[in-house]
Formats: structure tokens, C-alpha cells, sequence
């Protein structure tokens, strides 16, 4: 995997400024739709009473999730020292098969595709689907 | 056999029958072949594909965006049977083009990025799950006849 360049992290930083203040809608509809094009996510949430994309439980995960990507901005500099509490998390406890990192990344480039139609150019598309990546890299740093 | 639900038959109508393809196709593979670049490899004879802007604007590109979108109303009006539909397409790939078959889910990513940026609001998470699934079934065809 390629690190990310000073001009990929500005496109980044520059883009989530944008974000500000839209990250509930954005991180529950991502999620929502996680739900609903890969079902088999859903495996990962028998806890809940409502599995439904709509339901509050997965309208909260987005939320969580959210915040994550947000907090993973700030630290873009050291993903994997700034996420190592979240690593440890996904690695012992949640044990999500990394290849849903990619699932979700990709739910949520549809979803700023949707409110961003404009902002969301091809360029700023490759430099966040690398920070997206970088940050799914970091998360199962622990994993083994 | 892939089993398709009325929803998603009608869906599937409906997003082409609003397609742009002038403006969706000519994106969606221009943003492919920024994304993903390595997917350029297939196109050496293209041009200038030097960066983003230089990929935007290749008319090669544009017209080759549009082709590749049309190459999919064939799936939409067979949508029964699309592994026969495209069973030649899948051998072109394969033997003339050599195209690595992973690229399709790349190219199928984009398309959908593309189509959300059209339909806005109205790409649901239920259109979604429809269109993705189709773009699914097409890519399975045509690495179907990889060998």
C-alpha cells in the first residue's frame, strides 16, 4: 500500500472541512446502505432487536462510525499511532473481517458521491479511497 | 440462474432508461482510470492520460466511457440471462484483450459512484442493493469464460 502524500492529505483535510456538520446524515445513510447492498454485514450486528437500516441501533453505529473517520482525520499524519486504542478494539473485541472495511469505505464514497456531486471529483475520489485505506490498514494493525 | 424480484427488475428499467450515457459513461471511466490507475495499463494507445485533467478530457476515453455503457443494455434487455449474453464479450476480454477480471468490479465501483452523483436522493439504499447486484451478475459473466 502507497503512503499518503502531502497533496493527498491536503485533498482530504480540504474536503472534510466540507463535511463539517453533515457527518450524522452521512455516517448513518453509509451505513444504511452497508446494510442493505451487503447483507451479509449484518452478521456482525445479532446483538440488535432491529436489524433494518433504518433502525436506531444502525442509525447510532453510523454515528460511531462517523466519528471515527472524523478523529482518523485529525490524525492523518500517524494513522496507526494516533488509532492504535481503536486498532486493539477491532482486532480483540470486534474481530471484523477486514474485507468489510472495504465494504464500508465504499458506502460511504457513494454517499459523499450523492451530497457532493460537485466537490467530489475523481481527484479528491482517490485521495480519500486512499485515506480510506490507509485508515482500514491501520485498524487491523493488530489483527496478528 | 439469477432470481430477480419485480423491484429490482423495474429499478434496473428505470436507471437506464435515464442514463446519460454521454455524460455517466465518459465519467465513470475516467474516474476508473484516475482512482485506479493502473487500469490505464489497457490503454496505451489512448493518448495523454498523464493526469486527472489530461483523463477528463481524452476524447478517446469519452467515447470508449460511452461504449462501455451501452455494452450494458444488452444485460438490461436479457436480464434472464445475462452469463449467455455475454458470453463472447467475456472471450474478448479474455483472449484479445487480456484484461485481469478484477478490473470489472473497479470500473463497476466507479459506475456507481457515477449513477449516485446522477440519481442523487433517489439512489436509495434499495437501488443500490439493486444495481450493484446487476453490475454483479455482469462482471461474473464476463469473467466467466477466463480460463
Amino acid at each position: 500500500m502507497t503512503t499518503l502524500t502531502a497533496k493527498d492529505k491536503d485533498a482530504v483535510r480540504t474536503f472534510w472541512a466540507k463535511v463539517s456538520g453533515k457527518e450524522e446524515d452521512i455516517g448513518t445513510d453509509a451505513v444504511a446502505r452497508m446494510l442493505a447492498v451487503y447483507p451479509q454485514t449484518k452478521t456482525y450486528f445479532s446483538h440488535w432487536k432491529d436489524l433494518s437500516p433504518s433502525s436506531p441501533s444502525a442509525r447510532k453505529h453510523g454515528i460511531t462510525v462517523m466519528k471515527g473517520v472524523a478523529d482518523a482525520v485529525s490524525k492523518i499524519d500517524d494513522l496507526k499511532g494516533g488509532l492504535l486504542a481503536l486498532s486493539e478494539l477491532h482486532a480483540f473485541t470486534l474481530r471484523v473481517d477486514p474485507a468489510n472495511f472495504k465494504i464500508i469505505s465504499h458506502c460511504l464514497l457513494v454517499v459523499l458521491s450523492i451530497k457532493f456531486p460537485n466537490d467530489f471529483t475523481p481527484e479528491v475520489h482517490v485521495a480519500l479511497d486512499k485515506f480510506l485505506a490507509a485508515l482500514a490498514l491501520a485498524l487491523a494493525e493488530k489483527y496478528r | 440462474m439469477v432470481e430477480w424480484i419485480d423491484f429490482e427488475r423495474d429499478t434496473i428499467v428505470d436507471i437506464f432508461s435515464k442514463m446519460q450515457y454521454e455524460v455517466v459513461g465518459p465519467e465513470a471511466l475516467a474516474r476508473c482510470l484516475i482512482v485506479y490507475p493502473w487500469t490505464q495499463r489497457y490503454f496505451g494507445n489512448f493518448g495523454n492520460l498523464y493526469n486527472a485533467a489530461a483523463i477528463s478530457g481524452n476524447p478517446m476515453v469519452a467515447k470508449h466511457g460511452t461504449t462501455i455503457l451501452h455494452g450494458l443494455d444488452r444485460a438490461v434487455k436479457n436480464m434472464d440471462d445475462i452469463k449467455s449474453t455475454y458470453a463472447e464479450l467475456s472471450v474478448l476480454h479474455s483472449e484479445k484483450l487480456h484484461v485481469d477480471p478484477d478490473n470489472f468490479k473497479l470500473l463497476s465501483d466507479c459506475l456507481t459512484i457515477e449513477v449516485a452523483a446522477q440519481l442523487g436522493n433517489d439512489f436509495t439504499g434499495e437501488v443500490q442493493a439493486a444495481f450493484q447486484k446487476f453490475l454483479a451478475v455482469v462482471v461474473s459473466s464476463l469473467g466467466r469464460q477466463y480460463h
